[in-house]
């Protein structure tokens, strides 16, 4: 009895193993078998939700041209740090598709890969996006689509575009006087600040974040913060903030900067193209100009970000991604769908003149970027965002600027090896 | 799982039996002989046995193909133990306790040691992976067009077949029309007879003596595609893509004679610093692409020695444990005065209210904690609007704190109403009564009789959220994000908890540092499981007292 029912156990067990061998042999053979059909390849890319709808027809369509299976995965979440991770561990995909200030990170890494793009097809970029993508004098990515905030303003309530920030406060104050509105100007800024919107204002104040080399790049070992153009730029900063004008508070956080303007609470956004689906939603009569500076101050540049496609270094088919990124992404069609998709200005040159016709805001943003600044793709950035973004939402609140700002610089430079 | 598994003496005990205790031996040999297999246990035996073998041969191939052998001897042996064990009558005690102790090791031992030995080494941004990983980077990162070289259009072709026969490019320059083929030999020009290029594209359809891939089977043949590079005198042609090829030169090579890194271009040098794992020139820049090394007590001794970290430390620790303290507490206090409100006979509606006060508990706490967070806001907030109130909330550093109490308050009191109404419910009504005949008051009857026994149902668990909620990231994040902060200091805030101020540590700036991030972690194990130990251990008192 003991014996057979050993010999029952074993023998089942043996056979269900068998089985579960067999299930991935035959999840290995429709593979095999596929590879046959489509004789081999298969690329994977990674993209955030919105840019894989857009881009799997594409995908599909690239596919089926040169008999490659492509996948398209949406990573929602920390698509950088996953696919930093996943690279390492050598199951990342082909292509992933980003904004540029992931670059150093990337490339410290080793994830990913330059791209040779010959003369003639750079030229049918954008030139900031160009810059934007090269980190070590090296191409790293495609770029697709460029962005920067402007000043989107409620044209019922504010006819005219400000000239300076002094004017908008002015328009602001009477609005709030007569009760049209109840602030003055919505710039999120949260209770942890906001680097990437004050950016403009913080440059007519003359500051800087980086110095740059001879050949152009920024410079992480000449850092800006903490030096007195700096602590000028927000001692001016400070004037707009909650013990001056009011106009900067950090009761307006990137949740309800945007849905403050729809509801005409506010005449005045910074914010991005990604701001105009909710106020054509919300049938705002809008219209967008540059952020305006401080009255008799420097220029007020915003930060221009790119998106781009990535060849991974450690991906299977680094052929055909390469194949992709460079043969594929650079036509205008796939620029014009991923538009389509998410309206930002598109980088190839052909595809923004093509649908420059169809929407205005477009070579509005646009112009308001002419004069921006690319956001630093150098590692050391990272450790520029959370105590730059502390510092000022301290000095909004009525902080000394003098002391905040010395001292995230000092955290600035401890961050920085 | 391990029940069924047991197989004889265990599901089958006959009733009358003295159930057998643990430790006491047993003379099993009778026992054994009148347990029946019973069908039931016998499928299940063998599903969970077959499903072992599965599992270990699905974790068998990778295992192979990485070339892990002691992973997978540890695999082999586990699963050879796991049917010895299982198929063998004997060994009664180890067949209940070793799915427990499997799980044990995969689930908390080996974690808390991959972290323990994470925090001797500079894992991090930059330093992730191995030396030779850093060094294809550097060397594929500086490959850059030759000046002034020609781009190719590009054809992949193989001598004999087209999915083992070796590779060629056939290289046609757009300009001069020539046409070429390349392998790792070199370069050869072909005789404009033997091909044909097309007009439109510009590439090589046909040759004579190689079979041109179309780009699906090119694709295939992905790695050897570039992996294959032919050197010119410049430089070397290599494929971009699957329908181009460029002149490039690596500027940056690795010479192993002098461990270093030499760019051919400006003649500059990087060494090998293999305590801190990166290149490092003479004048001190480094090339970002480093690789991990052990830096022994160096992230130890960087936790207690640099400012920025140790000296707010200690006030972050009174903090934590002041929210883990005030959030079990204030929720423990208002929990079971709710329960023992509606413990008492004379409450109508009892049903209705315990479903109404359930439902913070039945709502996702993630979006709750954001839901909170907006409610708090100074200007547009409901806390602030309703009240009448223009307290700046999360801008202050004791608002701050008292908010995310309050919070806390919230989303945990239901927890502790329920489990003091079942504890409640579990207390005979005739120890109260005996207590009101001998003519104590309400108060006195609670504080002798209810509370005590409370104490000894629900101790376990208010330590069990005691250290849930000193590492209640979630709470934090999601309200306050550790904030304020103070103006001269951005790393660390007023509602801080360790937790959090460990991930801004290793993750907030320069990218994420996980060596310094483990070391950290290592220190909040230690406290929190001394804190445990100690209520454990005083809980057990107290269980003595009144059992």
């Amino acid at each position: 009895m003991r014996i057979r029912t050993a010999g029952v156990v074993a023998v089942l067990g043996l056979a269900l193993a068998a089985s579960g061998c067999g299930d991935s042999g035959s999840d290995d053979k429709p593979a095999a078998d596929q590879s046959a059909k489509a004789t081999g390849g298969k690329l994977v890319i990674w993209a955030d939700d919105k840019r894989t709808a857009a881009l799997k027809p594409f995908a599909e369509e690239f596919g089926k041209e040169n008999g490659v299976t492509v996948e398209v995965q949406a990573v929602s979440k920390d698509l950088q740090t996953n696919f930093v991770t996943a690279s390492q561990q050598g199951s990342g995909p082909d292509v992933v598709v980003g904004a540029h200030d992931w670059i150093g990170n990337m490339v410290q890494n080793g994830a990913i890969d330059p791209v040779q793009l010959p003369a003639e097809q750079k030229s049918g970029f954008n030139e900031t996006a160009i810059k934007a993508v090269t980190f070590n004098g090296q191409l790293y990515g495609v770029p697709y689509a460029t962005e920067n905030v402007a000043l989107i303003r409620n044209t019922e309530l504010a006819p005219e575009a400000p000239k300076t920030i002094e004017d908008l406060v002015a328009t602001g104050k009477k609005l709030k006087a007569e009760k049209k509105a109840t602030e003055i100007l919505c710039l999120q800024s949260g209770q942890n600040g906001d680097a990437y919107h004050i950016y403009p204002l913080y440059t007519s104040g003359g500051g800087n974040l980086f110095g740059t080399t001879a050949n152009g790049d920024y410079d992480p070992k000449d850092l800006g913060v903490g030096k007195p153009e700096s602590i000028a730029a927000f001692q001016k900063i400070a004037k707009l903030g909650e013990k001056g004008d009011g106009a900067l508070k950090r009761s307006i956080t990137p949740e309800n900067a945007i849905s403050t303007f729809t509801g005409k609470k506010c005449a005045f956004l910074v914010s991005g193209p990604w701001a105009v689906a909710d106020a054509k939603k919300a049938n705002i009569k809008y219209d967008i100009s540059p952020v305006p500076g401080f009255a008799g101050g420097k220029e007020a540049q915003p930060f221009v970000g790119v998106q781009a496609f990535y060849v991974a270094a450690k991906g299977k088919n680094k052929a055909l991604a390469q194949e992709f990124v460079t043969n594929y992404v650079t036509k205008p069609e796939l620029a014009v769908a991923l538009y389509k998709a998410e309206p930002r200005p598109p980088a190839l040159t052909a595809a923004f003149d093509q649908v420059k016709g169809e929407d205005a805001d477009l070579a509005k943003f646009s112009e308001a970027g002419k004069n921006g600044q690319v956001l630093p793709a150098i590692p050391a950035m990272a450790a520029i965002w959370d105590p730059f973004g502390k510092a000022e939402a301290a000095i909004i609140g009525g902080a000394d600027p003098a002391k905040t700002i010395t001292a995230a610089g000092k955290t600035i430079q401890g961050q920085i090896k | 799982m391990s029940a069924p598994l047991s197989g004889p003496g265990s599901a089958t005990q006959t009733p009358g039996r003295e159930p057998a205790r643990p430790g006491l031996p047993r003379t099993s040999r009778t026992a054994r002989n009148h347990a029946p297999i019973t069908a039931t246990g016998l499928v299940v035996k063998v599903v969970l046995l077959g499903l072992v073998a599965g599992i270990a041969i699905w974790a068998a191939f990778p295992l192979i193909e990485a070339g892990h052998w002691i992973g997978l001897g540890v695999l082999a042996a586990t699963t050879a133990g796991l049917f010895y064990l299982y198929l063998s009558r004997r060994h009664i005690p180890a067949k209940y306790l070793v799915p427990g102790t499997l799980f044990l090791i995969a689930f908390q031992v080996f974690p808390v040691l991959y972290t323990a030995s994470t925090a001797f080494t500079n894992f991090g941004d930059g330093h992730r992976g191995s030396k030779d990983d850093a060094i294809v980077a550097i060397q594929t990162s500086s490959v850059k067009q030759v000046p002034g070289s020609t781009e190719y259009n590009l054809s992949i072709a193989t001598k004999g077949d087209p999915a083992t026969g070796s590779l060629v490019f056939l290289l046609s320059d757009p300009k001069t029309k020539e046409v070429f083929a390349g392998d790792a030999g070199g370069l050869r020009k072909l005789d404009a007879a033997d091909v044909t290029v097309s007009s439109l594209s510009g590439k090589v359809t046909a040759a004579d003596g190689y079979t041109v891939l179309n780009i699906g089977q090119a694709s295939g043949r992905s790695d050897a595609v570039t992996a294959l590079i032919v050197p010119t005198d410049d430089g070397a042609i290599r494929s971009n893509g699957l329908t181009r090829a460029y002149e490039g030169k690596a500027a940056r090579a690795y010479d192993a004679g002098c461990d270093c890194v030499k760019d051919s271009e400006t003649g500059k040098t990087w060494s090998a610093d293999e305590k801190a794992g990166s290149f490092v020139a003479a004048d001190g820049e480094r090339l970002t692409q480093g690789w991990k090394v052990d830096v022994g007590l160096k992230n130890f001794s960087a936790v207690l020695t640099d400012p920025n970290i140790s000296k707010p430390f200690f006030g972050t620790l009174a903090w934590n444990f002041a929210f883990a303290i005030g959030s079990t507490g204030f929720t423990f206090l208002l929990g079971m005065a709710i329960a023992l409100a509606l413990h008492s006979p004379r409450m109508k509606g009892t049903n209705f209210y315990r479903v109404l006060l359930i439902l913070p508990y039945a709502m996702p706490s993630f979006a709750m904690l954001l839901v909170w967070r907006d409610m708090f806001n100074t200007d547009f907030g409901l806390v602030n609007n309703l009240f009448g109130l223009d307290v700046d909330w999360f801008g202050g550093s004791w608002s701050a704190r008292i908010a995310v109490l309050l919070v806390q308050l919230w989303l945990g009191y239901p927890y502790m109403f329920l489990v003091a109404t079942g504890a409640l419910q579990a207390i005979p009504r005739e120890l109260t009564e005996a207590t009101s005949v001998d003519g104590a008051t309400p108060w006195q009857s609670f504080k002798a009789v209810t509370l005590p026994l409370l104490l000894v149902a629900l101790s376990p668990l208010l330590i069990a959220s005691f250290a849930y909620n000193f590492n209640n990231v979630n709470a934090i994040l999601f309200t306050t994000e550790g904030g304020p902060f103070a103006p001269d200091n951005p790393r660390n805030g007023a509602t801080d908890l360790l937790i959090t101020y460990t991930y801004r540590l290793a993750f907030g700036a320069q990218g994420a540092e996980f060596g310094l991030a483990a070391t950290v972690s290592i220190f909040i194990f230690a406290i929190v499981a001394t804190v445990s130990a100690i209520s454990f251990r005083r809980t057990r008192k107290q269980e003595e007292v009144y059992s």
